[in-house]
Formats: C-alpha cells, structure tokens, sequence
C-alpha cells in the first residue's frame, strides 16, 4: 500500500482566546473509515472543517499544523484552490440533512451543477450521471426525484441525495459529520449499510465524525478519540473497545448504555439499598385520539395527521414506563396530552382517579401540582431572562407551598437535591452546561412534589458521560421519593435501563405493551423487532445482521390483544 | 471592527452596566448614544447654554448671518436661531419620548394579548392591525389632528397613535416566536396563570426587541413631527420647533439660508444619533446579529 492519502500534523485551531483544536495529527489511508469521536466541545467537527477551509473566518484561526493530500498543504490554499479540491476530491456530508440541501432549487439541479461545474460534463452526461447516482443510493423513482424539491423527501432521503451528491465526483476522501445523528433508528441502520456499500463500491476514504459509540463500532477500521481539543487515543477500532489505554476513552465506554445489559433483571439498577417498588396506578389513560388538523382554506379543511389513535397505558407510582417510537410516532404527542399542555379529541385521562379532562381551567391548574415534566432540550426549557433560583421557586410559588426565607431553603435544598450548589441560585440560565441544566429542570418539576413526571427525551441533546449522570439522578429519585416517570425516548438502550415497562409506538398507536424483559428480549411484533435490530452496538466484534425488511403495509396495527400476562400486541 | 467578545454579549442580558459597556466598544453604539446624551444635556441646560431667550424679538438685527454675537444668525423676526435651536431640543425630547410611549405601550398591549389569547382574538385583533397598518402612517395622523385639532401636544398623540400597528405587530410576531419555546410550556406546565404567563414569562423576552425598535421609532417620530409641523399642523408659532422652523423659513431660503441650515441639520443629527444608538443596542441585546 502507498503511503497516506491525507496526512494531518500538529492542528490547531483557536477561537479567539479558546484553543479548539490543540496541536491534533492522525494519518488517513486510501479505503479505510476513520471516526473521530469525541462529545461535544471536544473539537472533532472544527478540526474536519478546517480541512476543507470551511471555518467561520471572523472568528477562527488556523495556529498551526499542515494537512497534506498529494502533497499539498490544504491549510495554506487560496481560496480557488480549496474550490478545486471541495466536493470534487474531498466530499462533506453533514447532520442535517434538513438544511444542507438548497431549498428552492430541485434535486436534480443540484446534483447536476457539481458534475458541469467540477467534471464540465454536458447538461445531458451530468443528468444521466445523477440518475445513475439516485439509483446506486436506492432511491426509488430516480427520474421523479430529479424534479422534486428537498422539502418533498423525507429525512432520510434527503441524506441519501447528500450522499449521492457528494459520492457523485467519486472523491478521494468522504468526510461525514455525525451523518445520521439527526435520522431514526431505522434510518440510521440503512445510511450506514449504504455508505459502507458506497464505499466498497468505490473504494472511499471515509472521515467519520461522531459521538455515538453504536456507529464507531460498525462502522469504523480505525479511531481517533478527542477531548477538550486534543487528540488522547489513537487505534484499531478493536482496541479501541477492548483495551482503551486513555482513562477518558475507558469512562466514555462506560458511560454508553449497552442494550442487552439488563437483560437478565427485571426493573432498573437500584440505585439505593431499599428502592420503593411500583404501588398505586397514579395515571391511567385510555382511547386517547387527536387528529391535527389540516391546511385551512376559505372552503373548509383537508383532513389532517392522524397523532393519536386510541392510546392507552396506566403507569404506576415508583415505575416507568417508557414510550418508544420513531419520530412522528406520537409519543410526545401522548406525554403532552397526559399533561394537558395539548387537548385531545377524545379519550380518558386520570391521575389519581381524577378524571383531568374535566376539570375547569383554574382547577387544572391546581391539578398540575400532581404532574410534572422535564423536556427534552434543557437550553431551550430554561427562560433566559429569569434567574435560576426564581425558576425553581416559581412552581412553589404558584401553587402556595412557600414564601420568604423558606422558600429560599427549599430551592437551596432542591439544588442540592439534583447535585448542584446553592449559591447557582443568582445565576441565569446561559451559565449552565447542558447537564447542569437539565438538573435544574428536574430541580424546578420536582419542587412541587409531584406523583407524575413526564420525561421527554431528557437525555437525548445532552453527551453520554453527562447522559448517565442525568439518568442515575432520575433513578435514584425515583427509588427514594416512588415517582412514577412517563419516559419518552427513541434510544433502545436508555430505556432499557430506566423503565420498568415499555409501550412501542408506531403512527399513533401502541403496536406492543408489556413488561421490559418481555417487550426487549422477546418482542412479538414484528416492528418492535426491527426498532431493536436497528440499535447499532457498541461493540466491534458484534456484526449486526442484516436489517430485517418490513413489509411496511403487513405490519399488524390493529388493537392490542394479551399475548402474555400484560404483555399486549396489536394484531 | 473591534467586535466585542460574544460571551461579554451573551452576559450582556444580565447586568445593565455590561450593556453600556457592551454598547460603548461598538463604534455605533458609541457615536449614538454620545449624540443621543449630548441632546439630552443640551434640553436640561438649555436656559444656560442659550445666549438669547428664544422667543424675544429683535435679540438682533433681523435675518443676521452667523457671527461671534449669533452663532446661527437670526430670523425675520431678529430672533436668536442659536437659542431657538437650543430651547427646540427640548420639544423634539418630547415628541420623541411621548410618541414612542404612546405607540410602544399601546402596542406592546396590543401585541402581547393578540399574541397570548390566539383565536378568535388574535384574528380580530391582528386583522384590524393590518387595516391600520396599510395606511400611510402619515395619514393616520393627519386624520386624528384633524379629529385632535391642530397643536404641538396633539401631534404627539397623533404620531403615537399612528405607528401603534407598527409596534403591535413586532410584539405580536415576539409573542409567536417565544410561546412556542419549551419554557413557555414548563410554565404552563407549572401551572402559572395567565397574568403571570404574561408579564413574567413572555414580557421580559419581548422587551429587548422593543427597545431596539424604540429607539429607531424615535428618530421616525421626531422626523414625522417636523414634518407635520412643517405642514403648519404641529407646532404653532412662536414654538420653536425644528420642523416649524424649517417650514418659516422656506421663503427666506435664498436671503437667510442660516434658518433653514441650522434647524435641518440638528433634525438631521438627532435623528442620526437614535438611528445609530438603536443599531448600538441591537448589536449588544442579540450577538446573533454580529456573527451574520
């Protein structure tokens, strides 16, 4: 083999006083995959953007460090240069597939414009080239997806263009920033299986950026782990796994949920030696519907999305139960509508016996005491402009519970309580870490001392090592003060170790309900089944089996019917 | 451009004195708040700072040109422009702050409850808005002079009433954007009650907007003041109003060019100054605005 297709030496890159990427070098050989992991802040992004001149310039600089490819520096090109090599040579495909396609011109117009531009191929070639491109990433229908314009696709289309324009100039190097971060289980699965095909196919460098350990392990030769800046292992994906040298690549593995780790427990790891068991039904709802509706016009409306059909679960103080789906599932639907922040068109809600759709608007305030609930993105959930003291005082407030100095001391022991320091009290939102904040939001819903809390994604924008923390505070409140947790999550792994219980949403409606062991280890519908053979593992030795295809029309979604005690399918 | 830091920005929200201090290291923050300030003293000093009272005939010789004993020459009626200006300072302060008070309180009201109650309100509300708001606003005004009657004090009111929809409609789009925030849920979810959603939630993250868009209504309303005393419907005589004294000066333009200079360029300066300060503090109150 020839020697490295890029080599990077001693990078750095700065932001203003801050050292972004600090003095990183790794080798990239022709045909191999390397990931870079890291969370975030770790500078794994700055660093592959630096490659191709794509740094904000006001603000970043390149200090130092040289990237060779055939034996140029990419560091120190002129602009024209760089444009040479961008997208032709080295190729970039990015998280959102949302936003990195133009969105007034049509597919095929974008993909066209690189080959004329780049390979000067006539209008005709480069047409017959982007059809060629469509069909190698299985999109269906290549002629009439040329014509479509990005917001007709789904997600996961959408990433397949990316990956068909940037593969389009068959490139040296395919730099991929967390492609699938963005996309469903499911979809995830398939990207990845199309880019290790593409790759093969076209013998690729790929430059794989991500922070989930599940895509690392499946997809990468070789790793590069990043923290704060620098460069803290180097190796082959396997020893990467098995015998990480560094102490931050070994609690990083640690901190990843591994599903399967539960498998042979019944409920979540205690956490404290005597941890309350499930008691009471504190919520029951049943036949839960909500159609949103659709487009008005002056001559009546379309028929809208169907978000809920006929949802039902009880869950029970001290227990868990776990909404899982993809998006557009309607879990977060069903978690909002429990809370009544959205009303249903028709259906049952009953906390503590009392019927929630009943009450007056003065008594549902009253009644949210009872309910609380913790988002899924702790920048956003916070108000920037109140300080956080007072956003943890305000439910107390609200509903009566404290004043003066002892409500001072209670929002000084709820801050101690989630693992933060009083003296935060002052502080504003801003100040905080993604943790950090999502503490003071558990902090906030657990002031009122509610029976109910409905978690919606709460770990998904934070890093896992952060992640694990976060999970652990919730389990352990649990098992101390017996809250029963509505906990909606995409991520298999997190809710095998939070929940005692898991529903599997699919369009609206529970496909599968039963107890976790069950519903993980021996799901009996065929949806559920394939959610969890998606999951990448983090584990290199484990090769996923080929994706199961569904035949998305015979997919049972009829009612639920018990096929084990508790354990319910829909048929 | 010496941009400041973006967490000096970012902590900006917090302490006011990270503001000023914010707004001093941009280059037109600084230039307007100074011109801004500078009127200001102008208008509290004016007795002391004026060589002549402002509304004394034949301080000098009539229709003077500019010399040691007056700065600005004098008018037809051998009154000190210099002073005039001075004392006008005092009236554009005015027009400015009552104006905007009207229009930005009237319409942040407008805006928040339209914005918070959705439905049948916010339709009603904002499509009567709209209406309003597809009229010139100089028209708007002279069709509630002509309801007020003819004053200085009037086209105040008239001016505020005129740009209500303006500031309405800025709150209302606010309001949209912030109660589809997460945090806006959580404090539904908390159970707060509406006034509390109202002035504690939203309010507080509507108001920097406000002040940005203040600020830059200030100059719109000192411009439309002149021009409606310009037009004789504003300030009467002997006010010494700038726009006033720009329009009695018209027919003296070629003989007295100093009536007019004068009084134009410190309309021109003042509405400068609020133009640059409103840029100023927009910089400051959204970072996001310097990255672009």
């Amino acid at each position: 083999m020839s020697g490295p297709l890029l080599k990077v030496r001693d990078l750095s890159v700065a932001f203003g006083p801050v050292q972004a990427v600090d003095g990183l070098s790794y080798h990239l050989h022709a045909g191999e995959t390397l990931a870079i992991v890291g969370e975030s802040g770790s500078g794994k992004s700055v660093s592959s953007m630096a490659l191709l001149g794509l740094l904000p310039q006001r603000s970043a600089r390149i200090t130092q460090g040289e990237a060779i490819f055939e034996g140029q520096n990419l560091l120190r090109m002129s602009e024209r240069e760089q444009r040479r090599i961008r997208g032709n040579r080295i190729a970039m495909i990015f998280q959102e597939p949302m936003t990195s396609l133009t969105p007034v011109l049509r597919i095929g117009q974008q993909l066209t414009e690189a080959l004329t531009e780049h390979r000067g191929l006539s209008q005709r070639a480069a047409r017959d080239k982007a059809l060629e491109m469509l069909r190698l990433v299985d999109l269906s229908d290549p002629p009439r997806r040329m014509l479509q314009f990005p917001h007709e696709l789904s997600g996961g289309m959408r990433q397949r263009v990316m990956i068909a324009m940037a593969m389009a100039l068959e490139p040296d190097i395919l730099i991929a920033d967390e492609p699938t971060t963005a996309l469903d289980v499911t979809v995830q699965a398939e990207i990845l299986d199309l880019m290790r095909d593409v790759q093969a196919r076209f013998g690729t460098a790929i430059l794989l950026i991500t922070h989930d350990m599940g895509v690392v392990a499946e997809m990468a030769d070789r790793v590069v782990v990043m923290h704060r800046g620098k460069k803290v292992e180097e190796g082959p994906v396997k020893t990467i796994f098995n015998n990480p040298r560094a102490d931050y690549t070994a609690s990083l593995l640690a901190a990843v949920p591994r599903l399967g780790a539960r498998s042979a427990e019944d409920g979540p790891r205690p956490i404290i030696a005597q941890p309350a068991q499930p008691g009471e039904v504190v919520l029951h709802a049943e036949g839960m519907c909500k159609q949103f509706a659709g487009r008005g016009s002056l001559f009546g409306r379309s028929s809208g999305t169907v978000a809920m059909k006929d949802v039902g679960f009880s869950v029970r103080a001290g227990e868990t139960l776990a909404l899982v789906g993809e998006s557009g599932s309607g879990k977060s639907t069903s978690g909002r509508a429990v809370l009544r922040l959205l009303e249903i068109d028709s259906g049952r809600i009953a906390l503590e016996g009392e019927d929630m759709r009943a009450l007056s608007s003065r008594s549902l305030r009253k009644a949210r005491r009872a309910m609380q609930m913790v988002f899924q993105d702790p920048f956003a959930a916070l108000n920037p402009r109140i300080s956080i003291g007072r956003l943890i005082a305000e439910p107390m407030l609200i509903h009566g519970i404290a004043q003066g100095s002892e409500l001072d001391d209670r929002v000084a022991a709820l801050l101690r309580r989630v693992g933060l320091e009083p003296d935060h009290m002052k502080r504003f939102a801003h100040e905080f870490s993604g943790g950090q904040r999502q503490r003071i939001c558990i902090a906030r819903a657990l002031s009122v001392g509610p029976k109910l809390i409905v978690a919606d994604e709460p770990t998904s924008a934070l890093d896992v090592s952060v992640q694990a923390q976060v999970l652990e505070l919730m389990l352990e409140l649990q098992q101390t003060m017996g809250l029963a947790y509505l906990f909606i999550s995409h991520d298999m792994a997190v809710v095998e170790e939070m929940a005692h219980r898991v529903a599997v949403m699919r369009q609206g409606r529970i496909v599968e309900m039963g107890p976790r062991r069950n519903v993980l280890d021996a799901p009996r519908h065929p949806y559920t089944g394939a959610l969890l053979a998606a999951v990448p593992k983090p584990d290199p030795a484990a090769l996923r089996q080929k994706l199961p295809r569904l035949n998305l029309k015979e997919i049972p979604m009829g009612s639920l019917v018990e096929v084990a005690p508790n354990h319910w399918v829909a048929q | 451009m010496s941009a400041p830091a973006e967490p000096l920005a970012a902590e900006a929200r917090v302490a006011p004195r990270r503001v000023l201090w914010a707004l001093l290291r941009s280059p037109s923050g600084a230039v307007g708040l100074a011109i801004v300030l500078l009127l200001i003293v102008v208008a509290l000093l004016a007795p002391a700072i004026a060589p002549y009272d402002p509304y004394r005939m034949a301080s000098g010789p009539r229709l003077a040109a500019p010399s040691w004993d007056h700065w600005m020459g004098t008018d037809q009626l051998g009154r000190d422009v210099f002073s005039r200006v001075v004392y006008g300072s005092r009236l554009t302060l005015m027009i400015g702050t009552i104006a905007v008070g009207i229009s930005l309180t009237a319409g942040l009201l407008l805006g928040l409850i339209a914005g918070y109650a959705g439905g049948w309100p916010e339709r009603i509300l904002m499509r009567l808005v709209d209406v309003v708001f597809s009229f010139t606003e100089i028209v708007i005004a002279l069709a509630c002079l002509a309801i007020l009657g003819v004053g200085l004090i009037n086209a105040m009111i008239a001016i505020g009433i005129a740009s209500i929809p303006f500031y309405a409609r800025i709150t209302h789009s606010v309001v949209l954007v912030e109660k589809n925030k997460p945090y806006f849920e959580a404090a539904i979810a908390a159970g707060a009650s509406h006034l509390r959603l109202i002035f504690l939630h939203l309010l507080p993250n509507v108001i920097p907007t406000l002040i940005v868009v203040g600020t830059l209504g200030v100059s719109t309303a000192v411009l439309a003041a002149a021009g409606l005393s310009f037009l004789g419907l504003g300030a009467q005589p002997p006010q010494p109003e700038w726009g006033f004294m720009l329009s009695s000066s018209r027919d003296l333009i070629s003989r007295a060019p100093w009536m007019m200079i004068f009084p134009g360029l410190a309309i021109a300066i003042t509405v400068l100054g609020f133009n640059l300060l409103g840029d100023g503090v927009r910089e400051v109150l959204d970072p996001r605005q310097r990255a672009r």
